[in-house]
C-alpha cells in the first residue's frame, strides 16, 4: 500500500536511487550465494558421482571399508579410488528423520490442541517459555544428555543379553543406537512444530470452531475437524522445517545414533531399534577433518550435495503442498 | 521451572469450557484424544524440567570458578586438562563477529525487501533465497564455507602454508559462515516490524519533506528497533548453539592460537574452539573424554542460551513509541 503512495508522490533523488540499488545488490547476493553454493558442492562432488553412476544410491559392500580405501587411495590422481555404495547411510538418514518427523508430529499436533483449548491458565503459560527453551538447547547438550545418560541406560538395562548375542557377529549392540537417535532428536523438533502449529491454531477464526460446536459436536471434534483442518499449511509448513531441521542435524546424532555406516535389518525385529545407523551429515561432521584427502573430500561434498538437494526439494514440496490445500485453509505466513 | 511438575495430571476434560458445547456427546475416542493431548502437554513440562534440573545438577556438581578462569590445557588425566576459558572467548569473540555481520545484512535486506522490493519477480526470488539459506543444513554451509575460504583469493583471512596451500580455518571464515545462520531469524523478525508499522507513519514523514532512504534511517529503522532486537538476539542464540561450523571452520583447536601479526587480526585469522565443540570434544564421542568438564561446559552453554531467550523477553516487552502504531 504504502508502496504506492510513496511512488507518485515523492520526487526521485539521487540519494534514495542509491540506496535502493546498494540494498537491492545486498538482497541479491544472498541468490549469488545460493548459486555459488549449489555450484562449487556440486563441481567438487562431481567425480564420486562419476565414477559410480547410479550405483552410489544402491546398497553393495561395506560403505566404511569404502571410505577408509578413499582415504588411503595412492596418490596419484589417475589411482583415486571412488567407489562407493551410500545406501546404508542415505537409508539411516530416512529412517531416523522419517520415524522422529512422525513421532514429531504427531506430539506436537497434540500438545498444540492441548495448549489453544484444553490447557488450565497457569499451564498454558508456563508451556510457552518451555517449548521456547527445549527449542534453544544446544543440539550439543542434547548429544552430551544422550550419550552420556541415555546411551548407557538403553545398552546396560534395555538390550537383553540374547539380543546382543544374536547379532554379535554383525555388529556390536552398545547402546548407541536407532532408537536413541530418534527419541533425542524427536525432543529437539517437536518444539519447533509446536510453537508453529499452537500460532495457527490460534489464528483460526473463533466463529468456525464455535460454529461446529453449535452444530452439537464437543470441543475436541470441533477442534480436530476444524481447528486443524484449517490449520494444515501451518502443518505442513512446519513439518517441512522440522524435517529440515532433523535432515541436517549432524553432532547430536554423531554422538549418540553410533559412529558406523551400518544398514539397521528389519528382519531383526525389536533389535532393529538397537542397531547403530549414521546419517548423511554425521558422515560428513565425521570425517571433516580428512576433507584435505582429495578424493574422499570430494567423497564427503558428494554427501553435502545429496543433502542439499533434500532440503531444496523439502522446501518446494512444502511450498507444493501448501499451494494445493488453498481452499477452505488459513494461509501460512 | 518446576512448580508445574508437582500440579496433579488429571487427566478428565476440564469442566469450564472455553467453548460452549454442553449436552455434546463424548465417545470413547474424544476422550482418549483428549487424554492424549493433556499427556503430551505433560510430556513437554517434564521433558524441560528434566533436562533443566539434570543439567543444573551436573553443573553444580562439576562447575568450578576456577574453571571459568583457567586454560585448557593438554593431559590424560580430567584434574590436568585446565578449565575452558579459552572456549567461552571464542564463544563469545564468534559471536560478535557473526552478529556483526548478520545484522546489518540481514536488516539491509529486509528494508529491502519491505520497502522497496522491486523488482517484484526479485524480490520473491531473494525471499525464497532467504528461506532456503534456513534450510540449509549447518555442515552443508560450513564445507562450503571451507571450500571458498580456501581459494587462494581468501588468503588473508587464515593461515597460509608454505607452497600458498590456505587453511581456510579462522574466526573470520567460521564467523562469515555462522551469520548465514543468523541471517534468516534477522530479517523474518526485521521484516514482520517494518510491515507492522502502519502507512501513515511513512506518508506523514513523505509529507515532511523526508525522502524514502531518510524516512528509513529516520523513522522506520528506529520504530523497528525492537523487532531487530528480538531477530538479532534469536540469531546470537543460534549461533552460540552451532557446532558442526565450528568443528570444520575453526579448526576447534584447544587454545585460542593467534597468527604471529598485528594483534587483533592475527587473533581473528587464528584458530579456536567454543564451547559447543569444548562438550562436543570432551564427551565419549571426542577425543578429550572428560565427561565431567564436558557437564560443566554444557551447564555454561545451557545458562547462556536461556539468558538470551530470557533478553529475547525482555526485547519484546519494552513499549514502543505510540506513533509507531
Amino acid at each position: 500500500m504504502n508502496r504506492a503512495v510513496s511512488q507518485d508522490a515523492k520526487p526521485k533523488d539521487r540519494t534514495d536511487q542509491r540506496a535502493e540499488l546498494a540494498l537491492g545488490a545486498l538482497a541479491s547476493a544472498v541468490l549469488l550465494l545460493i548459486a555459488f553454493m549449489i555450484v562449487f558442492v556440486f563441481v567438487k562432488a562431481w567425480p564420486s558421482f562419476a565414477s559410480n553412476g547410479l550405483a552410489w544410491f544402491l546398497p553393495g559392500g561395506n560403505v566404511d571399508e569404502q571410505l577408509t580405501n578413499i582415504f588411503n587411495s595412492p596418490a596419484s590422481p589417475d589411482d583415486y579410488a571412488y567407489t562407493l555404495r551410500a545406501w546404508p547411510l542415505l537409508y539411516a538418514t530416512a529412517l531416523i528423520t522419517g520415524i522422529s518427523v512422525l513421532l514429531a508430529t504427531a506430539i506436537s499436533l497434540l500438545s498444540a490442541m492441548f495448549i489453544v483449548e484444553f490447557a488450565p491458565k497457569p499451564m498454558r503459560r508456563i508451556l510457552q517459555p518451555v517449548v521456547r527453551l527445549l527449542a534453544a538447547v544446544p543440539s550439543v547438550v542434547y548429544g552430551l544428555i544422550g550419550i552420556l545418560v541415555l546411551v548407557p541406560f538403553v545398552g546396560n538395562h534395555v538390550i537383553a543379553e540374547s539380543q546382543k548375542e544374536a547379532v554379535r557377529y554383525v555388529i556390536q549392540l552398545d547402546g548407541t543406537s536407532v532408537l536413541v537417535g530418534v527419541l533425542v532428536l524427536t525432543v529437539m523438533i517437536t518444539p519447533i512444530m509446536v510453537a508453529i502449529v499452537t500460532d495457527a491454531l490460534r489464528s483460526v477464526p473463533r466463529h468456525w470452531t464455535e460454529g461446529a460446536a453449535a452444530l452439537g459436536i464437543n470441543r475436541w471434534r470441533a477442534l480436530r475437524t476444524v481447528g486443524l483442518r484449517a490449520a494444515r499449511p501451518a502443518i505442513v509448513a512446519a513439518a517441512v522445517l522440522a524435517t529440515a531441521r532433523a535432515l541436517g542435524e549432524a553432532i547430536m546424532l554423531s554422538m549418540v545414533s553410533g559412529s558406523v555406516g551400518f544398514a539397521p535389518n528389519p528382519l531383526d525385529g525389536m533389535t532393529f531399534f538397537f542397531e547403530p545407523a549414521r546419517t548423511l551429515a554425521a558422515t560428513v561432521v565425521d570425517n571433516a577433518e580428512g576433507l584435505s584427502v582429495k578424493p574422499f573430500g570430494q567423497t564427503i561434498y558428494a554427501f553435502a550435495a545429496v543433502l542439499l538437494v533434500s532440503s531444496a526439494f523439502l522446501s518446494f514440496a512444502g511450498w507444493a503442498a501448501r499451494q494445493s490445500m488453498r481452499k477452505y485453509t488459513l494461509q501460512a505466513r | 521451572m518446576s512448580a508445574h511438575a508437582q500440579t496433579s495430571p488429571s487427566v478428565a476434560p476440564p469442566s469450564s469450557s472455553r467453548l460452549v458445547a454442553k449436552g455434546s456427546s463424548w465417545s470413547r475416542g474424544d476422550k482418549i484424544g483428549v487424554a492424549m493431548a493433556w499427556g503430551a502437554g505433560f510430556l513437554l513440562c517434564l521433558l524441560a524440567a528434566s533436562i533443566v534440573l539434570y543439567m543444573l545438577y551436573r553443573g553444580l556438581q562439576y562447575l568450578d570458578l576456577a574453571l571459568l578462569v583457567t586454560h585448557p590445557e593438554v593431559g590424560l588425566d580430567q584434574s590436568r586438562t585446565g578449565g575452558f576459558l579459552d572456549p567461552i572467548q571464542g564463544t563469545v569473540l564468534l559471536t560478535v563477529l557473526a552478529t556483526a555481520i548478520a545484522a546489518p545484512v540481514g536488516v539491509g535486506i529486509a528494508v529491502w525487501l519491505s520497502e522497496y522490493g522491486r523488482p517484484a519477480w526479485l524480490a520473491r526470488a531473494v525471499e525464497s533465497g532467504v528461506e532456503i539459506v534456513a534450510g540449509t543444513p549447518s555442515i552443508v554451509l560450513a564445507i562450503f564455507g571451507l571450500l571458498v575460504f580456501q581459494q587462494s583469493f581468501f588468503g588473508f583471512l587464515s593461515f597460509t602454508a608454505e607452497g600458498n596451500a590456505v587453511f581456510g580455518r579462522s574466526f573470520f571464515t567460521a564467523g562469515a559462515i555462522m551469520s548465514l545462520i543468523a541471517l534468516p531469524l534477522i530479517v523474518g523478525a526485521t521484516r514482520e516490524a517494518l510491515q507492522a508499522i502502519p502507512a501513515h507513519v511513512r506518508e506523514a514523514s513523505y509529507a515532511l519533506g523526508k525522502d524514502r532512504i531518510a524516512t528509513i534511517r529516520r523513522v522506520l529503522l528506529p520504530a523497528s528497533r525492537r523487532g531487530i532486537g528480538t531477530g538479532v538476539t534469536l540469531g546470537m542464540g543460534r549461533v552460540v548453539g552451532d557446532t558442526a561450523i565450528v568443528v570444520v571452520l575453526l579448526g576447534a583447536s584447544l587454545q585460542i592460537q593467534p597468527e604471529n601479526g598485528t594483534p587483533v587480526w592475527g587473533l581473528l585469522k587464528g584458530t579456536g574452539s567454543t564451547l559447543t565443540t569444548y562438550v562436543y570434544n570432551n564427551s565419549p564421542a571426542g577425543e578429550g573424554n572428560a565427561p565431567e568438564k564436558a557437564y560443566a561446559a554444557a551447564f555454561v552453554l545451557l545458562l547462556i542460551v536461556i539468558f538470551l531467550n530470557f533478553a529475547v523477553d525482555l526485547i519484546a516487552r519494552r513499549k514502543e513509541p505510540a506513533w509507531t502504531r
